[in-house]
């Protein structure tokens, strides 16, 4: 129980970086490499924080409710345009859209710019994070085997091909940025009420490069990969982070070092990430 | 009159890759597209599936025009292709790649089997079931398993046919459907493709099998550089002066 209590906050943030990596998937299975969540994630915090300093006496899941909601809302008329766009530059153009969400609250005076909001009462318990952490991977597991997935895979594996079979490309991906971008507020707005404050450094790229990360370790050939690379690359810092003082290493520099490795051992050796390790037992 | 092209022409900057075709396919109908290589066949098929728009003329499907509707709504109103250099879904098994195939057919909103109602167990099985059925239509069945990519080529193509017969289609379009099949594989395609027709639906046939076109054609249309140079009976295209010299090249 005292081992429970000291973990508690590594424990959570296993649960949001999952929730986060599971955000960058819905757009990765169709075969979509949007980097935005970290901006749908800053507008799912702020909104979240700013209706529970404001509003009192709204239900935490009303709160949750709207920071998934004007993110999914955004994302419609952000994706219609850069979804047309493909690899590379949808990367780029999601980029772009991230960093401008977080210049918007850098100069926002409102939620005091670069210093963000602070004193955000304490509302997320670990059991709404794994709740909803469990609602994303049961939607996304469900989803694995409907007509709705096979033509997501289809998209995934030749979209033009996919356009002939009769299905509509477009609103598929759409759906599929939607659901990220709410999946991404959600995480945002739990962080927020776990953490008591946002600002706007803590959505910057590397965020959403983490979650990336993050995704592709566990592996995106499993629903539940990018959760397992989620509680890998959250926990395994912690473990190290006595080794790294001892060597000498400031424990920021150490943990992107440690995450950089460790992705670059990943791809080399197992391209499908960590859950390759699963299937090839069972195989075995 | 199923599908009917009227005057299409499509041209890439200066070059003219398909001008002034005009033709129709009628339902149960074998229709030949024959021509060198080069000659805009598969571009005509880009055209009529809606992955290229004309730049000039209509294609209408029973009456109503098709040539601005984008690709997935073509397919909707009954048009299935396969592709000369196939595009299965690598990754997909050969069942999987003939479930997405039946796409359009399939009523399966998404939350019965959120709520794991019986009704989605069972649309998905009936799925499966057609989807083995069409596999078994192509002599396929006991691939259905397998990956995409660890099919034989020849059993890519016939993948790629039970998929598009999956949609039901009204009109098919085969972009060299043996090209790479050994005889006795052909055969079997040759007999499939007479059988679709027959139930009814319009065939649009590339093929560069000279005696499989012969045999299996109720019509031809001849293209060279992207324009209709003879149409007819296999017998009468044959004998045309024009074809013989396109393939040929003139007597000197």
């Amino acid at each position: 129980m005292d081992l429970f209590l000291a973990y508690q906050s590594l424990i959570a943030f296993v649960g949001i970086n999952g929730l986060l990596a599971l955000s960058v998937y819905a757009t990765l299975c169709c075969g979509q490499l949007s980097l935005a969540n970290a901006g749908f994630m800053a507008i799912g915090a702020y909104t979240g924080a700013l209706i529970t300093q404001h509003a009192r006496g709204v239900p935490f899941v009303a709160v949750l409710a709207a920071s998934a909601l004007l993110p999914a809302i955004i994302a419609v008329p952000l994706g219609l345009p850069v979804l047309r766009l493909r690899g590379v530059f949808l990367a780029i153009a999601t980029i772009g859209f991230g960093e401008m969400v977080r210049l918007f609250f850098v100069n926002w005076d409102y939620t005091n710019g670069a210093l963000g909001l602070v004193a955000i009462p304490q509302r997320t318990h670990l059991w709404t994070i794994f709740l909803a952490l469990a609602g994303a991977l049961y939607l996304l597991g469900r989803l694995r085997g409907s007509r709705a997935g096979y033509a997501l895979e289809a998209i995934r594996e030749d979209e033009t091909a996919a356009r002939t079979m009769g299905i509509d490309t477009t609103a598929h991906k759409l759906a599929m940025f939607v659901l990220g971008a709410a999946i991404a507020g959600v995480a945002g707005a739990l962080e927020a009420h776990l953490t008591f404050m946002v600002a706007p450094s803590g959505y910057g790229f590397g965020r959403v490069v983490d979650m990336l990360v993050q995704a592709v370790v566990g592996g995106t050939a499993a629903f539940f990969g990018p959760v397992i690379g989620a509680a890998f690359l959250t926990v395994l810092p912690e473990v190290l982070r006595e080794a790294g003082a001892r060597l000498g290493f400031a424990p920021g520099p150490f943990r992107l070092f440690l995450n950089g490795a460790i992705l670059l051992v990943v791809i080399l050796f197992l391209p499908n990430g960590l859950v390759s390790l699963l299937r090839r037992r069972r195989a075995a | 009159m199923t599908l009917a092209l009227q005057s299409v022409s499509r041209s890439f900057g200066g070059v003219r890759a398909v001008e002034d075709a005009t033709f129709t396919v009628e339902k149960g109908e074998v229709h030949g597209l024959i021509g060198p290589n080069g000659a805009g066949k598969t571009t005509l098929v880009n055209l009529i599936s809606g992955l290229l728009q004309p730049t000039q003329g209509e294609i209408a499907l029973e009456g109503q025009r098709i040539d601005r509707l984008p690709a997935h709504r073509i397919a909707a109103r009954g048009v299935a292709r396969t592709y000369q250099n196939i595009r299965l879904f690598a990754g997909l098994s050969a069942a999987g790649n003939v479930v997405v195939g039946e796409h359009l057919r399939r009523r399966a909103p998404l939350w019965p089997r959120l709520l794991l109602l019986p009704s989605a167990r069972r649309e998905e099985r009936a799925a499966a079931q057609t989807a083995l059925e069409a596999l078994a239509r192509v002599g396929l069945r006991e691939r259905a398993g397998t990956a995409a990519a660890n099919l034989s080529y020849g059993e890519q193509r016939r993948v790629e046919i039970a998929r598009a017969l999956a949609s039901q289609p009204r009109v098919l379009l085969l972009d060299e459907p043996t090209a790479g099949m050994n005889p006795n594989e052909a055969r079997n395609v040759a007999r499939l493709v007479r059988e679709v027709a027959r139930e009814g639906r319009a065939v649009l046939l590339i093929e560069h099998n000279v005696r499989l076109v012969m045999e299996l054609c109720d019509r031809i249309t001849v293209l060279n550089f992207g324009r209709v140079i003879a149409r007819g009976g296999p017998a009468e295209v044959t004998k045309d002066p024009a074809v013989i010299t396109a393939y040929l090249g003139e007597a000197e």
